[in-house]
């Protein structure tokens, strides 16, 4: 009796487990469809994937096709939501984040006839991608670079925070380049950096990211820019509880918090999205690697109504040379 | 090391063990393993957000993590103590439970199975800053915290008190050590486990309630192993509240110390290590040999 009932329970908590997903089973239909494979910090992150999702219902409105998400519960999710969606007979499919990358890899090859993207696709040395596989990849250490202007200039104590998701090569590009923008202004300021951790879950963590953040604001920092997903949330919810400022990520994150946001660095990945699904509309998607950057608008900082406050005509006037210098090829921005 | 910010944030990283904690301390006692606290803290921490997202009160919400807390504790109570299964198992099942049930009904609710919207938080408590200079004063050392913090801190001494010095502690430390004896004596042994488990129930699910409002929203999984670190902190203090709080306390400042010392030119993947350590460290070290209460795991 109790053993059966045990087995119940865990058969039960399975099917829950395993029954989050949103993947629509094989049914032939001839709209154009796009399926997206959300990262870690998962829809509603309000930075990274959601910067993607906006970009899916931007061209799903424009375009009238037909779109699915899927939330990959765990890491071993995440090939088989890419495959279950090129099973279906889906079009395009989208991978949001750099963990997609080998799953990319594996599951583009044995679907020559779906066109695949993943956002932040992490190359190998020498690799060439196969014909329906677009690695889309942002220079994300050149935005980061002015929001390290508009920091330096905006802090009173001279001490800038920057707090990380996972520690990887691709956060350091956000970290450097910040670094970088802040001693373009100031060369003797003090930086203090920290990450949320060593897995991905690193992104997903706000009660950490807020921890993080309280740690560095008592010590002095008055300004913290986050890379780190949903980790961020806890990281502008800190600075609102003590005063202080931070900057956000990925998607404009000014109005989470108006007169505690400085500004956001904005990674277009909606707009990667947008041009990706339009291309294989329309015939002309390319595989390969994609890089967007200041001079295509590809990366950007936001000033809206909710900042406009806090940045003066001075630092906005400092950023623009620096963007200039940038896309000149006066100043060469760090990735590390 | 011992700056206030990190001792500040130590406290905050302690209050969902010790709620945690205490919660395991008050099962275990009455025999019943509770290995289900990381799965309590979650439950409690979704629903504390859900009832917080509809009512716009975060006390709301933190009673509805101790009602859900409650209910997922029943499951525990019913399969364990009723049908006589293994506790570990049934444990286990209802983590899993937790962990799909929460992602599943975020997902039906938000639209999202990772992220709630923001939620209101609970006013943080301390002296009103127009007392004057000593009432900043007081608030800089050991005021404003969010509520709940004192609460944790205030149910030590509650469950010390309750499991020690009260008829109703008697019982059950003695229906955890000897339930025939308590039998014997006419007192139920089922209503003093079930009374156990639902205690624990309500206690991780008020963790679960300030992790999350803390942190103003639910993510999916944002109990992070902490049920499981409750559990040790619950060991590593021989199953006594005093004692669990000051393992709680240390796992917090072993917590705080890690994210404090990053950016100081130590490699990250190093001082992450350091709370894993001084677990081993002190469990192997200074602790000596626990004891748990003689009928644990032993359906009665």
């Amino acid at each position: 009796m109790r053993t059966a009932f045990a087995i119940l329970m865990i058969a039960l908590a399975f099917w829950l487990v395993g029954g989050c997903n949103t993947g629509d089973d094989a049914t032939e239909v001839d709209a154009f469809r796009v399926g997206m494979v959300f990262d870690v910090g998962g829809k509603g992150d309000k930075s990274f994937n959601d910067s993607a999702y906006r970009g899916l219902l931007r061209a799903a409105d424009d375009f009238e096709v037909e779109h699915t998400e899927f939330e990959p519960g765990q890491d071993a999710d995440r090939e088989t939501g890419l495959r279950k969606l090129a099973q279906a007979g889906y079009d395009v499919i989208i991978g949001v984040g750099f963990l997609f990358s080998e799953a990319m890899r594996n599951v583009a090859v044995d679907y020559p006839d779906v066109n695949f993207a993943c956002v932040d696709f992490d190359v190998r040395p020498g690799e060439t991608l196969p014909p329906n596989l677009a690695g889309l990849r942002f220079r994300e250490e050149e935005g980061s670079f002015l929001v390290g202007v508009l920091a330096a200039m905006y802090s009173k104590t001279g001490r800038l925070g920057f707090v990380g998701g996972m520690d990887i090569p691709l956060i350091h590009k956000f970290e450097a380049g910040y670094v970088a923008g802040a001693r373009y202004v100031d060369p003797g300021i003090s930086t203090t950096v920290a990450y949320a951790g060593t897995t991905p879950q690193a992104f997903a963590d706000p009660a950490r990211g807020k921890e993080l953040a309280l740690l560095q604001f008592g010590r002095g920092v008055d300004v913290i820019y986050h890379a780190s997903g949903s980790t961020g949330n806890g990281v502008i919810e800190a600075a609102k509880e003590v005063g202080k400022t931070a900057i956000g990520v990925d998607s404009n994150q000014n109005y989470m918090a108006p007169g505690n946001v400085l500004t956001s660095m904005v990674k277009k990945v909606d707009n990667a999205v947008y041009m990706t699904v339009q291309a294989a509309l329309e015939g002309t998607f390319e595989g390969g690697l994609r890089e967007f950057g200041l001079e295509d608008e590809g990366i950007g900082y936001a000033v809206d109504q909710y900042n406009e406050d806090l940045i003066t005509d001075e630092m906005l006037a400092k950023v623009e040379e620096a963007k200039a210098a940038i896309v000149a090829g006066e100043i060469v921005v760090p990735k590390r | 090391m011992f700056e206030l910010v990190v001792l500040d944030s130590a406290l905050r990283m302690a209050t969902p063990l010790i709620f945690a904690a205490l919660g395991g301390i008050f099962s275990e006692r009455s025999g019943v393993i509770n290995i289900a606290l990381e799965g309590i803290l979650l439950t409690g921490a979704f629903a504390s957000v859900v009832v917080t997202y509809y009512t716009g009160d975060p006390w709301a919400g933190a009673f509805a993590g101790v009602f859900a807390g409650m209910l997922i504790s029943l499951i525990h109570a019913i399969v364990s103590i009723v049908f006589r299964a293994d506790q570990i198992v049934s444990g286990v099942a209802i983590n899993l439970l937790a962990m799909g049930a929460t992602q599943f009904l975020t997902w039906i609710i938000w639209g999202s199975s990772a992220n709630s919207p923001p939620v209101q938080g609970m006013a943080h408590w301390g002296l009103p800053e127009s007392w004057g200079a000593i009432a900043r004063g007081v608030n800089a050392v050991i005021g404003h915290y969010p509520p709940l913090v004192y609460i944790a801190l205030a149910s030590v001494v509650v469950a010390q008190v309750v499991l020690f010095r009260t008829p109703f502690g008697l019982r059950l430390r003695a229906t955890g050590e000897h339930p025939e004896a308590v039998d014997t004596l006419g007192v139920s042994v089922v209503r003093m486990r079930f009374s156990g488990v639902l205690l624990s129930g309500a206690l991780a699910g008020l963790g679960g309630a300030f992790l999350a409002l803390n942190t103003h929203q639910f993510v999916k999984n944002m109990s992070a192993g902490r049920g499981y670190i409750a559990l040790a902190a619950m060991i590593f203090g021989k199953w006594n509240p005093i004692g669990a709080l000051g393992a709680c306390l240390l796992f917090g400042y072993a917590e705080a110390v890690q994210m404090g010392l990053q950016g100081r030119d130590v490699p990250t993947q190093f001082v992450q290590m350091i709370p894993y350590v001084l677990t081993m460290v002190a469990l192997v070290g200074v602790i000596g040999r626990a004891r748990p209460p003689a009928a644990i795991g032993k359906p009665y």
